[in-house]
């Protein structure tokens, strides 16, 4: 039977460490929502989506209490609304309301996000993907909710250049179209290599073709657990730091695993995967930099960062694919800079730039995230930058992905408030280096050949 | 049989067990096993139940011990054993 210090230790990671689960995502196909007529396929992903998910926000909310663990969020993510919404949609303001029937949906059952106003365009683009790539910008700033992502490539097709250059000019145009909220709406936009079909997470959660008709997703959390636990090794070898992080990845896997299996059992929908993520938040002890801290680094940046990143994003693998019977999403270590007060520090003492960041990303999931950079950035660089991390995501068959932030009538030196579970960030410089030529380009970068691996 | 389990810490004092007993029997939750440990000068118990027989949904019980714990000045949990298991049971 269980002992008295196993049920503390336990409430003890919830009370003080910040266990958490971080969300159950419903992912609902809206593929048998299709219709020519604009007005009827809006009707209906209304009515299916507030079906579906009518008591995922509630049943949420009783598994918390049940087993005293906290839910922190309760999300949707939908099928891409570019292959939803092509034969109704003739142009970008059409799948604007598509946007808002979305934020709609989300907001009668209760939901904080609704991801899936998405395009998959990693070899090609249809009229009716460009169509929504061209709306991301009003559909973000007219809806609360709503997260968009686009796939630019993956190892299997290669870069789409084309994609990777229009999405650099869409990031400067939300920004533009949020820049009342310090640019918001780019928080609310990934573009991914290699993007997954299960992905709890947002912003860049959606429901792929791949899926079933509805499915539960959840992913974890446990910065905070794993960092406590590190403590306990200061000074160690590495193998007994490895050792400490895949028990601790183990224990905190399993609490999501028994949400999963009640969340999907009490709502009738089939269970899809865990996603083994340590996800920070701003909150303080909540962070994957202090990790790397307690790992042996003065700060996150330093020499070692790396590496350090590399053996704790495997170590939560090997950890949690054992306590969950069936892993997927993004599964690692997130490295956002807005939200992870570490992170923000680590920046702010200098120790961390955006090429390091860079570099970071080819060890973990899963990419530069939430990074806000001068509102004066190019639309090419950001495309360059893009085009560097979907790069590395194809070459290394792994998920990148890029959410950056181009604060407008802001710069260098200065601060960006986004609030909640975003956080705020310190405005990081770009290289002033030009990549217009490169991104002018247009075009496709090939796949990478999958033989003579060096 | 639906086994909760019960943590009780804080500040020792006469009569929690009690007044925490008193409550569980008002309520037809049946007690399996009590145990109890002083950490770091903390008074620290935690009881298995069983709450089948009760009328009332784990939930309730949960906030109203929560409740209790507030008047008594303790820090009570009720939380569904699986939570327990799935964590430190393979």
């Amino acid at each position: 039977m269980i002992n008295i210090f196993e049920v503390n230790e336990t409430n003890k990671m919830i009370e003080q460490e910040n266990l958490d689960v971080r969300t159950i995502t419903m992912g609902i196909s809206l593929l048998d929502c299709i219709d020519s007529d604009l007005e009827v396929l809006n009707r209906k992903i209304y009515d299916k989506i507030t079906n579906r998910a009518r008591d995922l926000v509630s049943t949420g909310e009783t598994i918390s209490r049940e087993y005293g663990i906290p839910i922190v969020n309760k999300r949707i993510s939908v099928t891409p609304i570019a292959l939803v919404g092509g034969a109704a949609c003739k142009k970008p303001e059409d799948f604007v309301t598509l946007a808002q029937t979305l934020d709609r949906a989300a907001k009668t059952v209760g939901v904080n996000f609704i991801g899936g106003y998405s395009a998959l365009v990693s070899k090609g683009m249809t009229p009716a993907e460009k169509n929504l790539l061209d709306s991301i910008p009003q559909a973000l700033a007219l809806t609360d909710r709503v997260c968009s992502s686009v796939n630019v490539g993956s190892t299997k097709t290669g870069i789409n250049m084309d994609a990777v250059k229009l999405m650099g000019e869409i990031v400067k145009k939300t920004a533009q179209a949020t820049r009342e909220q310090d640019s918001l709406g780019c928080a609310k936009l990934v573009v991914f290599c290699n993007a997954p079909d299960d992905n709890p997470f947002m912003a860049g959660a959606f429901h792929g073709v791949t899926e079933p008709d509805c499915v539960i997703n959840v992913g974890v959390s446990g910065p905070g657990v794993v960092k406590k636990a590190l403590e306990r090794v200061r000074g160690k070898d590495f193998e007994t730091l490895c050792e400490q992080i895949k028990r601790t990845a183990f224990k905190v896997t399993r609490v999501g695993q028994l949400v999963a299996q009640e969340a999907s059992r009490r709502l009738k929908v089939p269970f899809g995967i865990v996603d083994l993520s340590l996800a920070p938040t701003p909150a303080i002890g909540d962070s994957v930099a202090e990790i790397l801290e307690e790992i042996g680094l003065e700060k996150a940046g330093a020499p070692g960062t790396t590496a350090a990143l590399a053996l704790l994003n495997d170590q939560v693998k090997k950890g949690g694919v054992m306590a969950s019977t069936a892993v997927g999403g993004l599964s690692g270590a997130f490295i956002p800079v807005s939200e992870d007060q570490g992170m923000i520090d680590a920046v702010s003492a200098g120790a961390l730039t955006l090429e390091k960041l860079e570099a970071m990303t080819c060890v973990c999931s899963v990419g530069l995230d939430m990074i806000a950079v001068p509102g004066d950035t190019s639309a090419a660089t950001i495309a360059g930058i893009i085009a560097d991390e979907a790069a590395i995501g194809m070459v290394n068959q792994k998920t990148t992905a890029v959410r950056l932030i181009p604060v407008i009538g802001k710069g260098v030196g200065e601060t960006v408030e986004f609030g909640g579970l975003l956080g705020h960030a310190p405005i990081m410089p770009v290289s002033a280096f030009s990549c217009e030529a490169f991104v002018e380009r247009g075009g496709r970068i090939p796949a990478p050949i999958h033989s003579f691996k060096n | 049989m639906e086994k909760t389990i019960i943590t009780v810490v804080g500040n020792d004092a006469v009569g929690i067990i009690a007044k925490v007993c008193t409550y569980l029997a008002e309520n037809n939750v049946n007690i399996l096993d009590i145990s109890q440990t002083i950490v770091q000068g903390y008074f620290n118990m935690m009881m298995v139940t069983d709450t089948s027989a009760s009328a009332r949904h784990t939930v309730e019980l949960a906030e109203e011990l929560t409740e209790l714990g507030k008047e008594i000045g303790v820090v009570i949990h009720c939380q569904h054993e699986d939570i327990f298991n799935m964590m430190h049971r393979i």
